[in-house]
């Protein structure tokens, strides 16, 4: 008997609490409203023109290419042949990049072809990932109801932390090489790079020669089928890849600002400022890569 | 317990051991040759990042997941 009252004393306990717990939480939702300030995994939208959506991602976008192209204008109009100090830091800048690009392509020419898609890349990707954490950038917002929830929108965020913007880079890099390729070697000879025609082509004329060849040419050929699987893969190693480290980058920021607001952050921009450097410069020498191996004939 | 919680902590947590067993053996193979060959130190720097950054990049497809968990 006592143990069941027990029960029904802990069960009416248990509705009461519930009960307080919901009248404590409309008088909450009453008096101070919660702004929530997590971070979303996607991008919020800021205004819409037409049916096409601005998120503050696209906005932060469009203000590293007016950057960029306002600093292109600026350094290139000046150009003379004893050069000023701004333009003899470019010039430094871009010798070394070449530099560095020789050393993957090996050949003085090819790099110079491909040296402005990957340079641009670079500049691109790299004032994205640094302007995220610019002060301003993610701080700044305004405050959006959504089914009774408050949220924070930031008026600006970083433009590679949105997956769209890293997607689509990805997608370029990928196609731009494919087409490259295409545009270097010529149709044909690149579409034997993926369906190895010619292997199969050559086995009734060599097989009597070098009786391997009905063994190793097919599986040349289903070779090259993966390598389409593995064009796809790049698009997705290499958007993931950004995405990933400059996305992560927010969240940690954001949650040792959540700790102690004051000096602990510190060391973890820096290590978002070197973060952000390597990442521009992976996806550029990567992108130099596939452009590169791309426009090489097969040997043999 | 919610099992989404869990979900998540295992995602990112196994996904780490990989990568990061990865890039302490690169870290280790750059340090034994620059022993052997102190002047290629700037030479080996630049693929040791690309090469870290590759392995890295496995941990960070765990760390998306890991957010994409409800």
């Amino acid at each position: 008997m006592s143990a069941v009252s027990e029960e029904q004393v802990i069960i009416q306990d248990e509705t009461a609490a519930q009960e307080a717990a919901a009248t404590a939480d409309q008088g909450a939702e009453g008096n101070t409203e919660e702004v929530s300030h997590e971070i979303t995994l996607f991008a919020e939208p800021i205004f819409h023109i037409g049916s096409f959506t601005v998120t503050n991602t696209l906005l932060n976008s469009w203000v590293v290419v007016i950057g960029l192209v306002v600093l292109a204008v600026l350094i290139g109009k000046k150009v003379k042949k004893v050069p000023s100090k701004v333009q003899g830091v470019a010039e430094m800048i871009i010798n070394k990049s070449l530099e560095l690009a020789d050393t993957v392509t090996s050949d003085r020419k090819k790099t110079l072809k491909i040296f402005p898609i990957v340079f641009a890349l670079f500049l691109f990707i790299l004032l994205n990932n640094w302007l995220g954490m610019f002060p301003g950038v993610g701080s700044i917002g305004f405050i959006e109801s959504h089914e009774g929830a408050k949220t924070f929108v930031p008026y600006f965020r970083g433009g590679t932390a949105d997956f769209n913007t890293t997607f689509a880079l990805a997608l370029f890099t990928v196609i731009g090489s494919n087409v490259f390729g295409v545009i270097t070697v010529g149709v044909m000879k690149y579409l034997n790079k993926f369906i190895n025609y010619k292997g199969i082509a050559e086995i009734p004329r060599k097989v009597l020669k070098e009786p391997t060849i009905l063994v190793v040419n097919p599986i040349k050929f289903f070779v090259g089928i993966i390598e389409i699987i593995g064009e796809i893969a790049k698009v997705a190693s290499l958007s993931f890849r950004l995405f990933g480290n400059i996305f992560a980058g927010e969240v940690l920021l954001a949650s040792i600002a959540v700790i102690f607001a004051f000096a602990l952050p510190i060391p973890f921009m820096f290590l978002e400022i070197i973060v952000g450097l390597i990442q521009a410069l992976i996806f550029s020498m990567l992108t130099l890569v596939y452009f590169s191996v791309a426009s090489t004939a097969e040997e043999h | 317990m919610d099992v989404a919680v869990l979900a998540k902590a295992f995602a990112i947590g196994i996904g780490g051991i990989g990568p990061a067993l990865a890039i302490g053996k690169i870290g280790a193979k750059a340090m034994e040759s620059i022993g052997r060959n102190p002047e290629a130190a700037g030479k080996i720097l630049v693929p040791m990042l690309l090469a870290a950054a590759f392995a890295e990049a496995i941990a960070i497809y765990a760390l998306v997941i890991a957010f994409g968990i409800k």
